[in-house]
């Protein structure tokens, strides 16, 4: 391997590093993608949701062709008490056409994908773990393997390596992640027969639903997931690590005492457990976006915390950040030139793209919820809200008016007063609005 | 209620002869008073063993998740991926 010279190196075959290097090698560049894993997707996971129109402005028409689990026409959120849930949700047939959004399974998606991309013209090794990054001059000339003579030099390295992102860190444009700026997610994936799953979730055909919920998690910030597959559900929570820290709670217990919940475990009763798997999300937002580009590299997805997670969006990131390092890179090679101004033509989209824009959107909310204290937020406000709605509900021959005071007073006393509430409520919205 | 044994077993592993998670320094377990990476690891990869006095790394369960490279309050774990092709593979994903 060592003689041949690439344009472009494309470290890891997710949906960034897929992304780029099928934009690149149609555009007839000469591109390697590296992957660690048997195959792609072999190490990767998602809740997970499969936007349509980012996929789509890469591959037209993908749907016919890639593989897709069910088409989301619903999605819930469900904001836990310990025995109820106060519940929100949307259908809608317009989700159907133009199509929103699918469920998807990473196995055979990023394999897909990966595949579009060699069909392209790239040339994807697997099994294969790029070990450090080539430098000369201060400038990214290649990555070294961990094959027998696996240097590989190109004149761009795209840095896809995901949410670790160990050349990330080697580049030195990103510090270690701090335990609150990741989650870690475990996930089941759970068989059912496809009549039950169709039943309970009231669908036809093709149609899924997706459920997200709040509450429940021990008092530590984190979210739930619930998403219907063709015959699996993709079951799941994601805690923030420094909570996980403190709580001294085991991720998979934390799992396990979510599915008893009783809005959960009639939905999942009868299944059976055929994939445990874990992740990290990268939470940081907006103020933890490094620096996107240098002389002879970019980096883009997970590995650059491109993660609306307000959201649950992802994989659309990443596949548009592809995309833009990608048309970037295309740009420089008719140029000639590699270097940190050549690529810039990167960050300029990346800015003017709803990817920097959303993320910027919502860029205090890391720091809102780093300064709240997750009891109030993932337990006491979850269960005032419940127990506000039962009382609100419950026909027992207290008056109305005084229902209402029991109400608004239960959730004033969750954060210690009125001022205190109006005044979260402030700051939340402040942090959702940047 | 299924156990970590048997959720772990639903992956499939190569595991490499070597380990790809390596304790920096005994020592620094010896004096950490959390020991947490025995609860935040999804895949129950370390164990305090008291009467070796060090911690035990099961580097053949893990995951790959890099909680325990950013969680451990001291740094103490070195983190790299497994060998090209090793570790886990998933049938979903």
């Amino acid at each position: 391997m060592a003689t041949e010279r690439f344009d472009a190196v494309v470290v890891g075959g997710g949906p960034a590093g897929s992304a780029a290097a099928y934009t690149m090698a149609k555009a007839g560049l000469k591109v390697v993608l590296i992957e660690r894993g048997e195959f792609p997707g072999a190490k990767n996971i998602f809740g997970g949701v499969i936007y349509r129109k980012q996929l789509e402005d890469i591959i037209p028409e993908f749907w016919k062709e890639a593989p897709l689990e069910r088409q989301v026409i619903e999605q819930r959120m469900w904001i836990l008490g310990d025995q109820s849930a106060v519940t929100l949700s949307h259908r809608n047939e317009a989700f159907k056409e133009p199509n929103n959004c699918w469920t998807g399974l990473r196995v055979k998606f990023d394999q897909w994908f990966a595949s579009k991309a060699e069909q392209a013209g790239s040339l994807n090794i697997y099994e294969t773990v790029v070990t450090e990054l080539l430098r000369e001059n201060g400038k990214v000339v290649g990555v070294r393997t961990d094959r027998d003579e696996g240097d590989l030099y190109a004149e761009v390295v795209v840095v896809a390596d995901g949410v670790n992102s160990l050349l990330g860190k080697a580049l030195g444009v990103h510090r270690e992640w701090q335990p609150n700026e990741v989650s870690l997610a475990v996930k089941e994936v759970i068989a059912m027969p496809k009549e039950k799953i169709m039943d309970r979730f009231n669908l036809e055909g093709n149609e899924g639903v997706t459920t997200e919920f709040v509450g429940n998690t021990m008092g530590m910030a984190g979210l739930g997931f619930l998403y219907t597959n063709q015959d699996t559900l993709s079951f799941g929570v994601g805690v923030m690590v420094s909570d996980l820290k403190k709580k001294h709670v085991k991720p998979y217990e934390l799992l396990e005492g979510v599915k008893q919940h009783p809005m959960l475990r009639r939905l999942l009763q009868g299944g059976e457990t055929k994939e445990y798997a874990a992740h990290l999300i990268p939470e940081g937002g907006f103020h933890s976006i490094p620096p996107l580009s240098g002389d002879g590299w970019v980096i883009c997805g997970d590995a650059a915390q491109l993660v609306n997670f307000v959201h649950r969006e992802g994989t659309n990131l990443a596949m548009t950040s592809g995309r833009f390092a990608a048309e970037a890179i295309i740009e420089a090679h008719e140029h000639g030139d590699f270097s940190r101004a050549g690529l810039a033509g990167y960050d300029r989209r990346v800015r003017e793209s709803f990817v920097h824009k959303d993320l910027k959107k919502y860029k205090g909310l890391h720091n809102f919820l780093r300064d709240s204290d997750p009891t109030l937020m993932f337990d006491k406000l979850p269960q005032a809200l419940n127990e506000a709605a039962y009382q609100m509900l419950l026909v027992d021959g207290v008056t109305k008016s005084e229902k209402q005071r029991m109400a608004m007073r239960g959730v004033t006393e969750a954060t210690g007063g009125l001022m205190s509430l109006i005044k979260l409520g402030a700051r939340g919205w402040r942090a959702m609005n940047g | 209620m299924s156990s970590i044994a048997e959720k772990l077993y639903t992956i499939r592993y190569k595991v490499d002869e070597n380990s790809h998670l390596v304790i920096k320094d005994q020592e620094v377990c010896l004096h950490c008073t959390t020991k947490e990476c025995q609860d935040f690891c999804p895949a129950d990869v370390y164990h305090w063993v008291e009467k070796d006095l060090m911690t035990s790394v099961a580097f053949e369960n893990c995951i790959e998740c890099g909680t325990c490279r950013i969680g451990c309050p001291a740094y103490n774990i070195e983190w790299v991926y497994p060998k090209g092709g090793h570790g886990i593979t998933y049938k979903f994903g």
